[in-house]
């Protein structure tokens, strides 16, 4: 029950929607020409293009260090924030105040960010990039926890604290297994969003340390080449694989759990 | 330890680095654009510091009402697609076996960790005149360069940004509840309408909130599957800030937005807190 | 004059830069130096500064520079290391040079009328010719430039012009005028595309009415826009990124492109690119020195350095872009189909696109008139 089945078909098509282009992307990434929008035969040359590609790769591990610490970052700032707001205020303002980085159109945050950095004279670097990118992360992260608290069952916090546990014991026990699964959305929806991100980390990250983004956008005005595609499709490959081999290390835990 | 000593203990912790944070990253920035909205643009840009109100007064050409009237229009379509693909997603992925329930939710935002360029670029090879699904259907159709291929671009773009809030607001659902209206003779739409989608309404809020606003701002698809055919708001400040480098009226189209965003942030919150 | 502050750093910032360039001017790193002579305006540089200590920062477009330009130069010139970072368009660029992220930049890429622009907020060092002696190189015609007559703020590194880029075996006739993409042909309906920049957005429409591309007055531009609003429902779309692509896949067979950017060379020979009759604009990318610079030696050495014929030549050679360097220009050979031969001379029939000051934001309007049609 609870299942119709009339819902398999926006569900499916979601997915259809989503990985369409992607398939498009990948299989360009194999194209012999050095166009990714006109396919001319199969060629594993552009692989070999993107390997010995310094800029691309420099690029790529300043992507990933931002997102992994603007993401830690923001799931702390967010998860606290999404707490305070809906146990310890009831102020809309402050309400409105959380979610404003999320909705700022990111061109605003971005020319606000640097003409800020600019006065306080805060260095440019990967950090302003990081402390950019959580900001809005600690938004995304603060929603999403929020729309779990909001039906949180208060009663057994309240029970833990009759119970004689301490306010820190409460929130570490009850109140964030309860949180679980939206600090993970959140989480995984600022990781997301920092580690394409373009506009911000264009005018708050130093010109010397690009972020992949903007070594792409940037190679994109003289013409792209399928070796984007093959980047794409390695990186792809790569979360596929994590996301697999983490689900099986979860399995294996709970059938050992269970023995 | 008096309770009232323990609340306030107990907002500071959760609320003051939050608040903090966003006191100096934001609020600040904010501050010194929305400063500059009084001030003259330089003759070569920058500001020239001279107060003046024409920065306003320009923000009532008919000719920008009209720009703001074609990105509501094409972020309210984005949207509403959006909860329609989105809602029936998420409620399925939130009813799957554990394992499958994080492969779902997972091969939802995977798209998005490769680049959003290359990604608006391969439905340029898939919508285009001698592209594939013409080239598929055998047909002639102009489905690139229009509006129709905007709100493909930006539903694509930002439909997790609907299903992981959605989620999240259904995964906790307590299936009992379902299983209670479904006992008392309710018919499954009805047990959908009473009680899953009051219970859900926060989730759809955000979801809507978080689709609407960046399609409403964005300036990059507008170009690349717009064909640079329109103009929106998102196109427009980016023009006056960065080609005609005006950051006085950038700055007054920045406030008019922001006004308008808070405007749907009050009632994302009041849908939030009624539910 | 100090009434207007162009920079958006606020009042104590730039206190502070005006110190530090006061300081710079007595001498920079080079102090110990204080047998130098009166001073000048413009503040002295040491042509004898020790370049092993000074070390470059250096935006350009990428892939605009050979690739061995680090290298080749450090191991030349003795500077301690040379840096290329990247920038997409002119407008990105004057973001990050007007900004915090200006301080970290010795020398920059930008367009001739960007080069304006920056010079008139105070933030380029005057190039110093007698550092740069190979500025003999270039054509005579490249320092009568109008944007900056007799390089005192820039250096030009490639010249072009703009024109209309075809597929000369879809077209039914070769274009010759403006007209050809502004009222396109019932064989090319919907298979037009014209640049998306507001100037060059402008450029065809101001060309065929006989106007000059800077013009700022009312009646020309509402002339411009009425043309620009007509062409609309017969364009594929305004593109100044991928045309080339759309060409080569035949979604396109007329854009408005730049020379450099007109993929003639194609192995498939069959684009070609044509001047219209009424005239087109003859646009410079031009090399600049920022004021804030610390290395301002080791940056006209830098500038000296490109402008040697066997470098500056490579730009020719490899991305087919026209130098304005006779030296190297005479050593180039020119391919078939590639538009390298077009003389100095022919590309001064091309009228510089200047910054306009005030007058900008009329074309900003323009454009956004045309777009929310």
């Amino acid at each position: 029950m609870g299942k119709p089945r009339f819902l398999y078909v926006p569900f499916w098509l979601t997915y259809v929607f989503l990985y369409a282009p992607i398939l498009v992307l990948v299989v360009m990434s194999f194209n012999a020409g050095r166009s990714p929008y006109v396919y001319e035969g199969f060629s594993l040359k552009w692989y070999g293009v993107l390997a010995e590609d310094d800029k691309i790769m420099q690029g790529l591990v300043n992507t990933l260090i931002v997102a992994a610490a603007s993401t830690v970052l923001a799931t702390v700032l967010g998860t606290l924030l999404a707490v305070g707001l809906a146990r310890h205020t009831r102020s809309k303002l402050l309400d409105a105040l959380g979610l404003m980085p999320a909705i700022l159109p990111d061109l605003v945050l971005a020319i606000g960010l640097l003409v800020f950095y600019d006065v306080v004279k805060f260095s440019l670097g990967l950090h302003s990039v990081i402390l950019s990118h959580a900001l809005f992360g600690m938004a995304f992260v603060a929603a999403v926890v929020r729309t779990r608290l909001t039906h949180a069952d208060s009663s057994l916090e309240e029970a833990s604290r009759d119970l004689g546990a301490g306010p820190v014991t409460t929130f570490v026990r009850v109140t964030l297994p309860q949180l679980a699964p939206g600090i993970v959305a959140g989480a995984l929806l600022a990781f997301t969003l920092s580690i394409d991100e373009f506009v911000i980390a264009f005018f708050t990250a130093a010109p010397t340390e690009p972020t992949l983004p903007i070594v792409i956008y940037s190679m994109v005005r003289f013409g792209v080449t399928p070796e984007i595609n093959a980047l794409a499709s390695i990186l792809l490959l790569v979360s596929f694989t994590v996301v697999i081999v983490a689900q099986r290390m979860t399995k294996i835990g709970e059938i050992r759990a269970q023995d | 330890m008096s309770p009232g000593w323990g609340r306030r203990l107990g907002a500071f912790v959760f609320l003051g680095p939050g608040v903090a944070y966003l006191a100096v990253l934001l609020l600040a920035p904010l501050a010194l654009i929305l400063s500059y909205t009084v001030f003259r643009r330089g003759r070569f840009g920058g500001i020239v510091y001279e107060f003046t109100t024409e920065n306003f007064s320009r923000l009532l050409d008919p000719l920008y009402l009209n720009v703001v009237l074609v990105s509501i229009k094409l972020a309210t379509l984005t949207t509403v697609f959006a909860l329609l693909l989105g809602y029936p997603t998420a409620y399925l992925i939130a009813r799957l076996p554990r394992t499958w329930k994080t492969i779902a939710l997972v091969a939802i935002v995977l798209p998005f960790w490769t680049n959003f360029i290359i990604r608006v670029y391969a439905w340029t090879i898939l919508l285009s005149g001698p592209g594939l699904i013409n080239s598929a259907l055998g047909t002639q159709f102009e489905l690139l360069y229009n509006q129709g291929a905007m709100v493909t671009g930006l539903l694509y773009s930002y439909l997790p940004l609907m299903v992981l809030p959605l989620y999240a607001a259904i995964e906790k659902l307590d299936p009992q509840l379902r299983e209670a209206s479904a006992n008392l003779g309710a018919s499954a739409f009805t047990t959908f309408r009473r009680v899953t989608l009051p219970l859900t309404l926060p989730g759809v809020a955000t979801g809507c909130v978080f689709v609407f606003v960046p399609s409403f701002g964005n300036f990059v698809i507008p170009e690349i599957l717009g064909g640079g055919r329109s103009a929106t708001v998102g196109t427009l400040i980016r023009t006056e800030f960065l080609q005609s480098r005006d950051w006085p009226f950038g700055s007054a189209l920045s406030l008019a937005v922001i006004l308008v965003l808070v405007v749907l942030l009050v009632i994302q919150s009041w849908v939030s807190r009624r539910g | 004059m100090s009434r207007i502050r162009y920079t958006r750093r606020f009042p104590a910032v730039v206190a502070a830069a005006g110190l530090a360039l006061a300081v710079a001017a007595c001498g920079g790193e080079s102090s110990t130096d204080s047998a130098n002579p009166a001073p000048s305006a413009a503040a002295q540089l040491n042509a004898k500064a020790d370049l092993s200590k000074q070390s470059l920062t250096v935006t350009v477009w990428p892939g605009y520079t050979p690739k061995e330009l680090p290298e080749k130069a450090k191991a030349k010139l003795g500077v301690a290391d040379v840096k290329i970072v990247e920038h997409d368009t002119n407008e990105t660029a004057m973001t990050k040079l007007t900004g915090q992220g200006g301080a970290q930049i010795d020398v920059a890429f930008v367009s001739g009328q960007y080069a304006q622009a920056l010079a008139a907020a105070g933030l380029l060092e005057p190039i110093h010719p007698e550092l740069i002696p190979n500025l003999s190189n270039l054509y005579p015609e490249a320092t009568q430039l109008s944007y900056d007559k007799g390089n005192k703020i820039s250096v030009p590194y490639t010249w072009g012009t703009t024109g209309i880029c075809y597929r000369s075996d879809l077209v039914k006739a070769e274009p010759t005028s403006w007209k050809d993409i502004l009222t396109p042909p019932a064989w090319a309906e919907k298979k037009v595309t014209m640049m998306t920049t507001e100037r060059w957005l402008a450029l065809p429409a101001l060309k065929s009415l006989g106007y000059s591309v800077n013009t700022d007055k009312d009646e020309e531009i509402a002339k411009a826009k009425e043309l620009l609003v007509a062409a609309k429902p017969h364009l594929l779309g305004y593109d100044d990124v991928t045309f080339g692509e759309k060409l080569r896949t035949g979604e396109a067979i007329m854009v408005e492109a730049w020379d450099g950017w007109c993929p003639t060379t194609d192995e498939k020979k069959n684009i070609k690119f044509a001047v219209p009759k009424e005239g087109s604009d003859l646009w410079v990318d031009t090399m600049v020195i920022m004021k804030s610079s610390k290395n301002k030696e080791a940056a006209h050495a830098l500038i000296n350095y490109i402008l040697d014929p066997e470098i500056h030549r490579w730009a020719a050679e490899n991305i087919n872009y026209k130098v304005p360097n006779k030296a190297a220009m005479d050593k180039v050979q020119v391919a078939e189909g590639s538009l390298l031969g077009t003389s100095p001379a022919e590309l001064l029939q091309g009228e510089s696109i200047i910054d306009l000051g005030e007058a900008a934001t009329k074309y900003t309007r323009l454009s956004t008139e045309v777009k929310a049609q």
